[in-house]
């Protein structure tokens, strides 16, 4: 337990407080006024109500586009169902610089919808709500379909012996059985539209931009830290609120369901309602998540001979000092290191938090654990640069700097995904082992680990590929001379020229397929774990 | 003694779960412990174990105190109520595992596992998987995975709680029989009297965390303790009566009972067999209120008029319709006085 704590006080709670401090403390004094300018400035309300009303909107359209997406995998049996559960997890994990660039090749300027009907959406709110389902169609599908699968159909049966039509019998059975898994998503899906960067800085142009696109203009841009640092202070009273509504939804959904193994409840369609469903929503996944894809790795090969792939190998670009290939292995040795820091800080702490006597401090320690998720990873990156620069902790030229800030973010989710499984583990298995001879640490060994062994691979599969596609914090502290790949895309979108855009394309491929890869073996894994042996 | 339980005590925030328990149980005996769900049986089982630390008392094996011995080294066999199979292991690798923890040689291992599987009649199970076994076949396997360590005591929980009736009914005389040849010292917590009946040579009646009665299965039933221990064994026709000289009075008339019973307010009980039945006019006169169909009889609820509900086994031919109006009388020699 000492050490998460460690780890997020250090790495975390510090530069934070570093930079609040840099921005409100002037000259010896606590500029608390800073807060009635700032959000008495006309642009920064705008950017506010942007914020708020477009999570919102995102949230929204998710939702209904996600849910039915959520009914047909948890509940229709049909061919390659598992393969396509994998896909729609693919878009979640990856980089939002490539969402970004992804919607700007399908709807932007030469895209492909200007291509064949003139039409562009990349200068309205479209393409970041869009982006934005694209990116959380995953949340909704896991949370909701993952307890959709497992409700008892008994029930709704039961239902229907009482007189219930099968409209009704969904209605007063099934839907409020979903309603807090539903609620707990939509509240994860709003947190992630709501603190979105990547997506925004790179579809928004200058019409719309995010809280946290907006303290990235002003740390990196305009270098007003005070702005700068009330902006975060109130991303973290919002973050907090939307997290702490979080956890009471969750520990609500943890009530009396009855729940039983996914594999019973799916049944292959029935009559032209169902079918009628799964087409439906096996060409949304179509249009919306493997469209931008495809054309993000067609643009890649639109130059003869693969030019564009061979001109990141090229070390003369101009962009970078070196070619851009080699942030190639520059983000996956950081990754490595990231995903290596982060098991090890989530894994001590999801043990610590599946003592059977943890207090009521340490199921606190759980909800923290979410806040960097939501806080901005700008202010963390830049805190870190300010923070960071004093002995004993001098790690400015360090190259463990961009793995300590990548690590924050993969932390979560090692405790997300471990947390179910330990505790899950029957105490009376371990007694089991014990009275047959084995000592506590053979127990451990032979009955916990087991049994961990997969979910620790899942854990530590997210954390790598969510490593990867840091971007909010890396683009401060990665070396110009050591882009990782979000960063080089960034970097080279931000240029003019066709092979600037076209190693973009094609570095964003490369990465996509790296992510796409290793959440492929992930779920390989997973489908292991339950056809036998969990 | 094999097992000596002094005044073992544990407490569950304040309330006494295991309140004061002495037991004793002799090398190869079987003793089956007895008790409705919330007695504080299988917190017996746990605290021999070593898996439920003692408030108070003592647990000595061969007569050593178990207090500073671990879990792990107390060399006794624990067979849980839901199994706990190991879910990653194969049959042979859960039965095997006490064997492999304590060192045992691969060949040997490989040897008793086969022995333990013939034993419990899984002949060449070894390989199957645990999830695919049946309810009764993972009993097989927890028993065999229990006994492969050779324990100085086998201790079951609820062993044939979740199988079905017919399954159970042959389990439990297999089980017997295999104990008594291998000569294992068993002490088993069930909530099922025929199955405790069954398998003990010795029954301990538990209620909230002690001992109510012990003794063989013949004594206990043909004696219960007192009103708890006749109640939890089925018996309804349990009354308080007064007791002067030899004879009883109850509600439902006066019986004689056997010279030297202690005088005044007593409780008894009448065993449904003793209540016959004459034709109506003659005796207690009742109405017949249920009856209820039991394979080799029929328990009949009779109704006197002002008087609690008495239960008759009558014959399957015999036994009265519901609404008849009969006469009872009680046979003194199933009529027993409690405490």
């Amino acid at each position: 337990m000492a050490l998460p704590v460690a780890f997020f006080a250090v790495f975390f709670a510090y530069p934070v407080a570093a930079i609040v401090r840099r921005g409100l403390r002037i000259d010896g004094a606590w500029r608390f006024g800073r807060f009635a300018d700032v959000l008495g400035d006309a642009g920064i309300r705008h950017v506010l109500w942007f914020t708020t009303w477009q999570a919102l909107a995102s949230t929204a359209l998710t939702l209904l586009i996600a849910l039915p997406g959520a009914y047909v995998l948890a509940r229709l049996e049909f061919p390659g169902r598992q393969v396509l559960r994998a896909v729609v997890t693919v878009p979640f994990v990856l980089p939002t610089v490539v969402v970004g660039t992804a919607f700007l090749a399908l709807l932007g300027h030469g895209g492909l919808l200007d291509q064949l009907w003139g039409v562009r959406l990349d200068t309205t709110v479209w393409a970041i709500l869009l982006a934005h389902v694209f990116f959380n169609y995953a949340v909704v599908v896991r949370t909701v379909g993952g307890l959709w699968a497992q409700l008892d159909p008994r029930q709704e049966e039961a239902a229907r012996m009482l007189g219930a039509s099968p409209l009704t019998a969904w209605r007063t059975v099934t839907l409020p059985a979903l309603a807090p898994a539903v609620a707990a998503a939509a509240l994860m899906v709003f947190l992630f539209t709501f603190t979105s960067f990547g997506v925004v800085q790179i579809l928004g142009g200058p019409t719309f931009s995010t809280l946290e696109v907006e303290i990235y203009r002003q740390t990196s841009e305009i270098f007003d830290l005070s702005t700068a640092a009330v902006l975060t202070l109130v991303q973290f009273a919002a973050v907090g609120a939307i997290l702490a509504v979080h956890a009471w939804t969750v520990r609500r959904r943890e009530g009396a369901l009855k729940l039983v193994d996914a594999a019973l409840t799916a049944r292959r369609p029935r009559g032209a309602g169902q079918w009628t469903l799964l087409a439906g929503v096996l060409a949304t996944i179509a249009v919306l998540l493997l469209l931008p894809l495809a054309v993000l790795v067609q643009r890649s090969l639109t130059a003869p001979g693969f030019g564009y792939y061979r001109a990141l190998t090229d070390p003369d670009g101009g962009v970078f000092p070196v070619a851009p290939i080699s942030a190639v292995g520059t983000s996956l040795s950081y990754a490595a290191a990231a995903t290596a820091i982060a098991v090890v800080i989530g894994s001590l702490a999801a043990a610590a938090l599946t003592r059977r006597d943890a207090g009521r401090l340490v199921r606190g320690f759980d909800a923290l654990l979410m806040l960097p998720l939501g806080v901005s990873a700008v202010t963390v990156g830049f805190g870190f640069l300010i923070a960071l620069d004093k002995p004993p902790l001098d790690l400015r030229q360090s190259w463990i700097l961009v793995p300590l800030a990548q690590a924050l973010v993969g932390v979560p989710f090692v405790v997300r995904t471990m947390l179910p499984v330990l505790r899950a583990v029957d105490a009376r298995l371990r007694e089991a082992a014990a009275v047959l001879g084995a000592s506590p640490w053979r127990v451990w060994r032979e009955v916990d680990l087991p049994m961990v062994r997969r979910a620790l691979l899942v854990a530590a599969g997210f954390a790598f590929a969510v490593s990867l596609g840091e971007f909010g914090a890396t683009v401060f502290i990665a070396r110009p001379d050591n882009p990782t790949l979000p960063v080089a895309v960034a970097r080279l979108l931000s240029r003019p020229g066709d092979l600037n855009y076209g190693q973009a394309m094609a570095l964003s491929t490369i990465l996509m397929v790296v992510c796409a890869v290793a959440l492929l073996l992930l779920e390989r894994l997973r489908t292991a774990d339950r056809s036998g042996e969990l | 003694m094999l097992l000596s339980l002094e005044t073992a005590t544990v407490r569950f925030g304040g309330r006494a779960v295991l309140d004061g328990v002495g037991l004793a149980v002799a090398e190869q005996e079987i003793v089956c412990v007895l008790g409705p769900s919330g007695s504080g049986k299988s917190t017996l089982l746990r605290a021999v174990a070593g898996l439920q630390p003692l408030d108070a008392g003592r647990v000595l094996l061969d007569g050593r105190d178990q207090a500073a011995v671990p879990v792990h080294r107390r060399e006794v066999g624990l067979m849980f109520q839901d199994h706990q199979l190991f879910p990653q292991r194969d049959v042979a690798g859960n039965v095997g595992f006490g064997l492999r923890m304590h060192g045992t040689a691969k060949d040997e291992r490989a040897a008793r596992v086969a022995e333990l599987l013939d034993l419990v009649g899984l002949p060449g199970a070894g390989g199957r998987s645990v999830a695919a076994l049946s309810g009764g076949e993972q009993q097989r396997v927890a028993l065999a995975r229990a006994l492969a360590p050779r324990p100085r005591l086998l201790m079951l929980d609820e062993p044939l709680g979740q199988l079905d009736r017919t399954l159970r009914e042959r389990l439990v005389v297999e089980l017997r029989e295999l104990f008594g040849r291998l000569g294992t010292t068993v002490l088993a917590v069930t909530h099922d009297q025929g199955e405790a009946f069954a398998l003990a040579d010795r029954v301990v009646v538990m209620r909230d965390g002690r001992i109510a009665q012990s003794g063989t299965p013949l004594e206990v039933w043909q004696r219960p303790a007192d009103a708890f221990v006749a109640r939890f064994l089925g018996f309804e026709n349990v009354v308080e009566a007064s007791v002067d000289g030899r004879v009883a009075i109850t509600p439902w008339g006066k019986v004689p009972v056997a010279e030297g019973a202690a005088e005044g307010v007593r409780t008894l009980l009448v065993r449904p067999a003793g209540v016959r039945l004459l034709p109506a006019g003659e005796g207690l006169r009742c109405t017949v209120a249920a009856r209820a169909f039991k394979g080799t009889h029929v328990a009949v609820h009779l109704q006197p008029a002002d008087a609690p509900r008495l239960e008759a086994a009558c014959a399957l031919r015999s036994a009265p319709e519901v609404g008849d109006e009969v006469g009872v009388e009680l046979d003194p020699a199933d009529v027993v006085l409690l405490d």
